[in-house]
C-alpha cells in the first residue's frame, strides 16, 4: 500500500513516521495526535532521544535482572533473551475499552455456553445452528468430556482473546484462545517497569490499574472450589516450557503451590500432592498443561507431564480442572466463523465486537469464490497455530497459490479462508526514533462467579517494519497497554 | 512445602556454598603463591585439589588447573558449574525464593559465564572469584533478609552447613596429612581458606600452632566457617523442619544430628589429635552423608503407601 506523507513534517522525533493505509494509535489522518494520547506525544516531543535510550536500556537490565527472558536451552551457550519490550505505551481511551469489555463478556458468556450444551444436550446441534460434523471433527473435541458436569458449568475460567483493529477504526476477533493461554504475567511486569520510568506522565493520564489481577485470577479459582475445601495448585509443564516464567510468576503472586505432574498423585480418585509433611489433599488446579498430555490413561500415553488417574478423579468430582478439558472446541479456527451465530443462539443479542470475515472451505459457494480469488485471501489451516500450515495470498508464487488450492479441494474442513488484513499501526521507539509498529491486543478474561477483564491486556507488536507477524517467536515483542480512566 | 521444592531449596543451597567455598580456597592459595616457597607450584596445587576434594592423578599446569576450578563449565566441581547448578535449583522454585535472591543469583550467574571467554588472561580468574565471594556474601545477605523465615529458609540452612560439614574436613584433611613439610605461609593460607585469618588470632594471637588451628577450626562454636558451627546450625534446621511437620517419624534424624553434635561438642583437640585426626575427620564425613540420606528418605522421597498410612 502507498505510504502517504503527512499533510506537515512531523517534529522530531516524529519525522519519517509515515502514516499509511492502516489505523493509527496515535495519530489521525494528517499527523495530529488523536485526543487521548495528547499527554504522551507532548512527553514525547520533550524527551531527547538520549533519554528515551537510557530509560530503554534500564527498562531492558530490568527485565533481564528478574529473569524475564526466554531461555533457549543449553547451559553452555548464554542463550536467554529478554522478550522484546517496547517503551511507548498503546493507548486506549475510555469509551473504547467499555465497548470491548461489554463486547468480550457477552462473547465469553456465549461460547461458556455453547461448551456446556456441546458436551450435554448438543440443542444448537438439533437446531441445525451449526452441522454436528463441524463440532466432531474439531482437533480439540474432547470425547471423553461428554456427560461431565463441571462445576457452576464454568469451562472456560482463563480467556485471552486477540482483537486487532481494522482501518475504519473498530476492534475485531481474531482468534479466541480458550485452552491455556499465555502472557499474562508479561503484562504485569512491564507495568511494573513502566511505572517506575514514566511515573510523571502515569499521574497525568489517570491510567486504570491491572495489578489486581493476580487477586482477580485466584478468587476466580475459588469461585470453582468446592464448599468448604480450597486448596489451589498451579500446575505446570516444567520449567523447560516456555511459560515457565509465567507460571511460577502467578503462582507466587497468588500464594499458591506450583506443581508439576511429578508432586501429585491419585489415590482412590483423590488428588495429592507430595509434600514434606506427607500427602496433601488438592481441590482446583489451575493446569497450564494441554488437555493431551494432563492424564496418560486418558489422553496421550506417552505423556511424562501429567498425573496418572487424574482424569478419572475430576469425572468423579473429586477435583476442579480450570479450564475444563475439551474447550479447544470452542476456539477452533472452523467454529470461530460460527460464533456470531452461537451468541445470537445463546444470547438473543447481536455480537458487540464482530469477526473478522471468514469464508468456509466446507461451503460450495465460499470455496469456489476463494478459489478464484486465492490470492487475495489468507487461507489457514484450522487445527494449526503459530503461522505455521497458513498461505498468505498477496505474498505467494502461483505454485502455492496452486499447492493450497489442491489441499482445499482434498480437505475443505481442514481450511478457512479470511481477507488480508492490515492491524493498526502504534507508535514506537526505533533506533532513536519513534515509527509506526503493527500491533495487536490480547486482553485477558477471567470467568468465575462473575466475569472480570482488567483494563488493558498485552499489546503485541511487529517490530520488523511493515510486518504483520506479532508472533514473539517471529520478531514479535510487546508493549505497555494504558486504558484511560475518561 | 513440595517435596521436590524442598529438594531444590537444599540444592541451590550446597551448590552456592560449594561455589563460594572453592572461591575462597582459590582466593587465599592464589595470593600466597605469589610468595617463593620451598614446596614447588605442583605441589601446591595438588594440595588444593585435594583439599577440595578432587582427585588427581599425575601432573598438574596450574594455568590449566586454575581455569578449570574456576570458569570451565565442562568441569562439574568448577566455580562456574556449582553457580549454575545452583541457578538451575533456583530457577525449579523461583516462586519460593524471593525476587531479590533470584535477581542476586542470576546475576552472578551472568557475572561469572560472561568472564569465562576471557579466563586465560592472568587476573581474570581472581576477578571471577572476587565476585563469586562479594556476591555470596550478597545472596546470603539478601536471603537472611528477604526471605521468610519459615520450613523453605530452613532447608536453605540444612544444604549450606551440610555442604560446609562436609567440606571443612576435607580442607582440614588435606592441610593435616601434609603438615610436616608446610611452613607458616601455609598455614595462612589454611585459615584464610576459611575466612579464619583474623578470628583466629583474636583468640590464639598471630602464633601459628597446628594443635591450635584444629582446635578453632574443628571445635570452635562461635566461628561461622568451624565444623563445630555448621554441625550446631545444621542440627537447628533439622530441628526446625521437624518442628513444622510432624506426620513422619523424624526422631531418627534427630538421633543422627544430635550425635553428631556431641561428638563434637564433647571433644578435646588432644584426644582427637592422639586418635588420628584423619580418623576423627572421616567420621564426621560419615555422620554427615548419613544424615544427608536420613533427610532425603523422610522429607524428600518416601514411599506413597507409608505416606497413606500414615
Amino acid at each position: 500500500m502507498p505510504a502517504q506523507s503527512a499533510d506537515r513534517p512531523m517534529p522530531a522525533p516524529f519525522s519519517g513516521y509515515a502514516i499509511d493505509a492502516a489505523y493509527d494509535e496515535m495519530f489521525r489522518a494528517g499527523g495530529r495526535p488523536r485526543p487521548h494520547y495528547k499527554h504522551l506525544y507532548t512527553q514525547l516531543l520533550n524527551l531527547p532521544s538520549e533519554e528515551l535510550l537510557r530509560s530503554k536500556k534500564e527498562a531492558d537490565l530490568s527485565f533481564f535482572n528478574q529473569g524475564i527472558t526466554f531461555t533457549v536451552y543449553g547451559r553452555t551457550a548464554g542463550t536467554e533473551q529478554i522478550f522484546p519490550h517496547d517503551l511507548v505505551p498503546r493507548i486506549i481511551s475510555s469509551s473504547e475499552w467499555a465497548t470491548i469489555e461489554r463486547g468480550l463478556t457477552q462473547r465469553i458468556t456465549a461460547l461458556n455456553l455453547f461448551l456446556a450444551d456441546v458436551y450435554h444436550e448438543r440443542r444448537i446441534v438439533k437446531d441445525r445452528i451449526i452441522p454436528g460434523e463441524i463440532i466432531y471433527t474439531c482437533k480439540h473435541f474432547r470425547r471423553q468430556m461428554q456427560g461431565v458436569r463441571v462445576p457452576h458449568d464454568v469451562y472456560v475460567s482463563v480467556v485471552g482473546t486477540d482483537l486487532i483493529r481494522l482501518p475504519d477504526g473498530r476492534f475485531v476477533v481474531l482468534e479466541d484462545n480458550l485452552r491455556v493461554p499465555s502472557g499474562v504475567s508479561y503484562m504485569l511486569t512491564s507495568r511494573k517497569v513502566m511505572k517506575q520510568i514514566f511515573p510523571a506522565l502515569f499521574r497525568k493520564c489517570g491510567v486504570r490499574p491491572i495489578e489486581q489481577y493476580s487477586q482477580a485470577l485466584l478468587s476466580t479459582l475459588r469461585s470453582l472450589a468446592p464448599e468448604g475445601r480450597s486448596t489451589i495448585v498451579l500446575l505446570t509443564p516444567g520449567i523447560y516450557n516456555s511459560a515457565y516464567f509465567e507460571h511460577a510468576f502467578l503462582a507466587k503472586q497468588m500464594g499458591i503451590e506450583l506443581v508439576e505432574g511429578r508432586d501429585l498423585v491419585v489415590h482412590d480418585n483423590k488428588v495429592y500432592m507430595r509434600t514434606t509433611s506427607g500427602l496433601q489433599r488438592v481441590d482446583v488446579i489451575y493446569r497450564r498443561v494441554d488437555d493431551d498430555f494432563v492424564d496418560p490413561l486418558a489422553f496421550r500415553p506417552d505423556s511424562s507431564l501429567g498425573v496418572a488417574g487424574l482424569f478419572n478423579a475430576y469425572r468423579a468430582g473429586n477435583v476442579v480442572l480450570a479450564n475444563a478439558l475439551g474447550t479447544g472446541v470452542a476456539d477452533d479456527k472452523g467454529i470461530y466463523s460460527y460464533v456470531p451465530k452461537i451468541i445470537r443462539y445463546y444470547l438473543g443479542e447481536d455480537p458487540i465486537v464482530e469477526n473478522v470475515e471468514t469464508f468456509m472451505m466446507t461451503d460450495p459457494a465460499q470455496r469456489a469464490h476463494v478459489c478464484g480469488n486465492i490470492e487475495k485471501y489468507v487461507v489457514k489451516a484450522v487445527g494449526e497455530s503459530g503461522g505455521y500450515g497458513m498461505l498468505i495470498g498477496p505474498h505467494s508464487s502461483r505454485s502455492q497459490q496452486a499447492e493450497f488450492r489442491d489441499r482445499i479441494m482434498a480437505d475443505p474442513r481442514n481450511y478457512i479462508a479470511q481477507p488480508t488484513l492490515t492491524l493498526s499501526t502504534a507508535p514506537c521507539f526505533m533506533n532513536g526514533r519513534i515509527e509506526p509498529r503493527h500491533v495487536d491486543l490480547r486482553p485477558y478474561v477471567l470467568l468465575g462467579d462473575k466475569v472480570t477483564i482488567v483494563p488493558g491486556g498485552l499489546t503485541r507488536v511487529a517490530l520488523r517494519k511493515g510486518s504483520l507477524v506479532v508472533n514473539s517467536s517471529q520478531g514479535g515483542g510487546s508493549k505497555d497497554t494504558w486504558v484511560l480512566q475518561n | 512445602m513440595l517435596s521436590r521444592v524442598a529438594d531444590s531449596l537444599y540444592w541451590m543451597s550446597r551448590y552456592f556454598e560449594r561455589a563460594d567455598h572453592c572461591a575462597r580456597v582459590l582466593e587465599a592459595n592464589y595470593n600466597l603463591m605469589l610468595n617463593p616457597s620451598k614446596v614447588s607450584a605442583e605441589e601446591r596445587w595438588h594440595r588444593i585439589m585435594a583439599s577440595l576434594g578432587i582427585a588427581t592423578v599425575g601432573g598438574i599446569d596450574p594455568q590449566m588447573a586454575m581455569i578449570q576450578l574456576t570458569g570451565d563449565p565442562e568441569q562439574e566441581s568448577s566455580i562456574v558449574s556449582c553457580i549454575a547448578t545452583s541457578r538451575e535449583n533456583a530457577g525449579q522454585v523461583r516462586e519460593q525464593i524471593s525476587s531479590e535472591m533470584w535477581e542476586r543469583l542470576n546475576r552472578l550467574y551472568h557475572q561469572v559465564t560472561k568472564t569465562d571467554a576471557l579466563v586465560e588472561t592472568d587476573s581474570d580468574p581472581l576477578r571471577l572469584v572476587a565476585a563469586v565471594r562479594e556476591g555470596a556474601y550478597q545472596f546470603q545477605g539478601v536471603t537472611a533478609a528477604t526471605m521468610n523465615h519459615g520450613e523453605g529458609w530452613q532447608f536453605i540452612q540444612l544444604g549450606k552447613y551440610m555442604e560446609r560439614s562436609c567440606a571443612l574436613p576435607v580442607l582440614l584433611d588435606a592441610y593435616f596429612s601434609t603438615a610436616g613439610q608446610a611452613d607458616d605461609l601455609d598455614w595462612v593460607g589454611l585459615l584464610s581458606s576459611c575466612a579464619a585469618f583474623e578470628s583466629y588470632c583474636k583468640v590464639y594471637t598471630a602464633d601459628l600452632k597446628p594443635d591450635c588451628m584444629a582446635e578453632f577450626l574443628l571445635l570452635n562454636p562461635e566461628f561461622p566457617y568451624s565444623v563445630r558451627y555448621a554441625v550446631e546450625r545444621m542440627s537447628a534446621a533439622i530441628g526446625a523442619i521437624s518442628g513444622t511437620s510432624f506426620k513422619h517419624a523424624t526422631a531418627r534424624i534427630e538421633r543422627i544430628a544430635g550425635r553428631l553434635r556431641a561428638f563434637l561438642a564433647y571433644a578435646q583437640i588432644a584426644d582427637v589429635m592422639a586418635g588420628g585426626l584423619h580418623r576423627y575427620l572421616d567420621s564426621v564425613i560419615e555422620q554427615c552423608k548419613s544424615l544427608h540420606a536420613a533427610v532425603h528418605e523422610v522429607y524428600i522421597d518416601y514411599p506413597i503407601q507409608s505416606a497413606l498410612e500414615a
